[in-house]
C-alpha cells in the first residue's frame, strides 16, 4: 500500500529523516495521553485501586472502551488500505510465560503501590508523594531486572509465537475479534456498573446518558468494521 | 472554568479520547505507547553516570545505549509529554498538590514503602513481560496481540489476588 499515512506509519521514516520530527511527536502524544489519563482519575491511587476493591471500576471501564474503540479503529482503517495493521501487530510479538507471569507480578505490584508504571508518572505530575515514590520503585526494578537477566536462562524467551493475534488463534478476520471484544465490553461494562451500584451503595456511579451514547457509537463502529470486510483490501486470518 | 478537584471524565468518554489518543499514535508511529520503558531507560542513563564500566557489561542496559543515549529514545520523549499533560490536568482541575494518598489510619512512612516495594515489583515485571499496562496491555491489547491479552487478563489476576493483603493502606 501507497497511501501517505502508512508511509508516516512506518517509524524509522519519522525517526531517520529527521529524527527530531519523531521525538516531537512523541512529545505530543505524550501530552494528549498524561492529560487524559489524569482526568480519567488515574493519577490517584485510591481511583485506580478501587478496580480490585469493587468500589470503584473506572479503570474497567476506561482501558476497556480505550481498547474496543482503538481495535475498531485500526481495523476499519486497515481494512480501508490506511494503515498497516500487520506492521503494528509485528512490535508486539507473544512469548506466552513471561507475559503470564511477569502480569501476575505486576497485578500484585500494581494493588501494593497503588498505580502501575504509566499512571506513577501522571501521579508524580499531580505532586504525589507516593507517585514519585513508586517512579522510582519501577526504575529500580527493571535495572534489578537487567542485572538478573543473564541468570533467568531461557526463560524470558519462553512460549515464543511471533506475533500471534487473536485473529489467528480463532481463525477469524480481525474485525469479528473486534466485534467479539466490544460486546465483551459492553457486557463487562453493564455489570460493572451494577457492581459499583452494590459495593458504593450509589445509586448511580456515572450518568446514563453519556454512556449509552459511547455504547450506541461502538455498535455502530462494530458495524461499519464488519461491512469493510467486503473491502478488497481486507486482511483476510 | 470552575475547578473541582473531586470532578473527573465521564469514564467512557475519557475511554474514547484515550482510544482516540492511541489509535493516532499507531497511524504516527506505526506502534502504540508506553511507560515502563522510559523508567528503565532513566535508570540505565544514572547508572551509566555513576558506573559505566559496569552499565556496558550488563546485556539489557548495554542495549538500551547502544545507538543512541539512553534517553535519546521515543518513549523517554513521550513520557516527557506525559507528565507536562499531567500538570496541565491536574492545575486546570485543581489536583495539582503535594501530599502522600493514603487511608486515614495508615502511616505515610509506610504507605511510602509500599509504593517503593510496588514499584520494584512492577518494573521487575515490565522487563520481563516486554511492556506493562500501558505499552502491553493497552497498546498490544487493540491490536490483538494474544500475548498482551494474556498479560492483561493476569494482572488483573494478580492485582484481585493480593487485593486482600493491602487493604489496610487505603483505610
Amino acid at each position: 500500500m501507497s497511501f501517505p499515512i502508512s508511509y508516516l506509519a512506518d517509524f524509522d521514516s519519522l525517526a531517520g529523516n529527521p529524527r527530531i520530527v519523531g521525538l516531537a511527536v512523541a512529545v505530543v502524544v505524550g501530552v494528549a495521553f498524561g492529560f487524559v489519563m489524569e482526568r480519567s482519575g488515574f493519577g490517584r491511587a485510591q481511583k485506580l485501586v478501587g478496580q480490585f476493591y469493587g468500589n470503584d471500576l473506572t479503570v474497567l471501564k476506561v482501558m476497556f472502551t480505550a481498547i474496543a474503540s482503538a481495535m475498531l479503529g485500526a481495523v476499519i482503517l486497515s481494512d480501508v488500505g490506511l494503515l498497516d495493521l500487520e506492521a503494528v501487530q509485528f512490535n508486539y510479538p507473544t512469548f506466552l510465560w513471561p507475559m503470564i507471569v511477569g502480569g501476575l507480578l505486576l497485578g500484585v505490584g500494581f494493588v501494593v503501590s497503588g498505580y502501575c508504571p504509566g499512571t506513577s508518572f501522571v501521579a508524580t505530575a499531580s505532586g504525589k508523594l507516593d507517585g514519585v515514590a513508586t517512579v522510582l520503585g519501577v526504575g529500580a526494578g527493571s535495572l534489578l531486572y537487567a542485572e538478573l537477566e543473564p541468570r533467568m536462562g531461557a526463560f524470558p524467551n519462553s512460549g515464543k509465537l511471533g506475533a500471534f493475534t487473536l485473529a489467528k488463534l480463532f481463525h477469524v478476520p480481525p474485525a469479528v475479534i473486534a466485534a467479539a471484544v466490544v460486546v465483551a465490553a459492553l457486557g463487562s461494562f453493564t455489570l460493572a456498573e451494577a457492581i459499583e451500584r452494590r459495593v458504593s451503595g450509589r445509586a448511580e456511579a456515572s450518568p446514563p446518558r453519556p454512556r449509552r451514547w459511547v455504547f450506541v457509537g461502538l455498535a455502530v463502529l462494530t458495524v461499519v468494521a464488519i461491512a469493510t470486510l467486503a473491502f478488497p483490501t481486507s486482511a483476510t486470518p | 472554568m470552575q475547578r473541582d478537584p473531586d470532578r473527573y471524565w465521564n469514564p467512557y468518554l475519557a475511554g474514547l479520547a484515550l482510544g482516540a489518543v492511541l489509535l493516532s499514535t499507531y497511524l504516527l508511529m506505526g506502534k502504540g505507547l508506553g511507560a515502563s520503558g522510559a523508567s528503565f531507560r532513566l535508570g540505565v542513563w544514572l547508572t551509566n553516570a555513576v558506573a559505566p564500566a559496569h552499565a556496558s557489561a550488563v546485556p539489557a542496559m548495554a542495549g538500551a545505549m547502544e545507538d543512541h543515549h539512553p534517553l535519546n529514545d521515543w518513549l523517554v520523549f513521550e513520557v516527557l509529554g506525559m507528565v507536562v499533560g499531567g500538570v496541565l490536568a491536574a492545575w486546570t482541575s485543581g489536583r495539582l498538590r503535594r501530599e502522600v494518598l493514603k487511608g486515614p489510619t495508615f502511616g505515610t512512612a509506610g504507605r511510602l514503602a509500599l509504593a517503593v516495594a510496588g514499584g520494584v515489583a512492577m518494573g521487575f515485571a515490565a522487563k520481563l513481560a516486554r511492556g506493562c499496562t500501558s505499552g502491553q496491555a493497552l497498546s498490544g491489547g487493540a491490536v490483538q496481540s494474544v500475548g498482551s491479552w494474556a498479560f492483561m487478563l493476569s494482572v488483573f489476576a494478580g492485582g484481585y489476588a493480593a487485593a486482600y493483603l493491602v487493604r489496610r493502606q487505603w483505610r
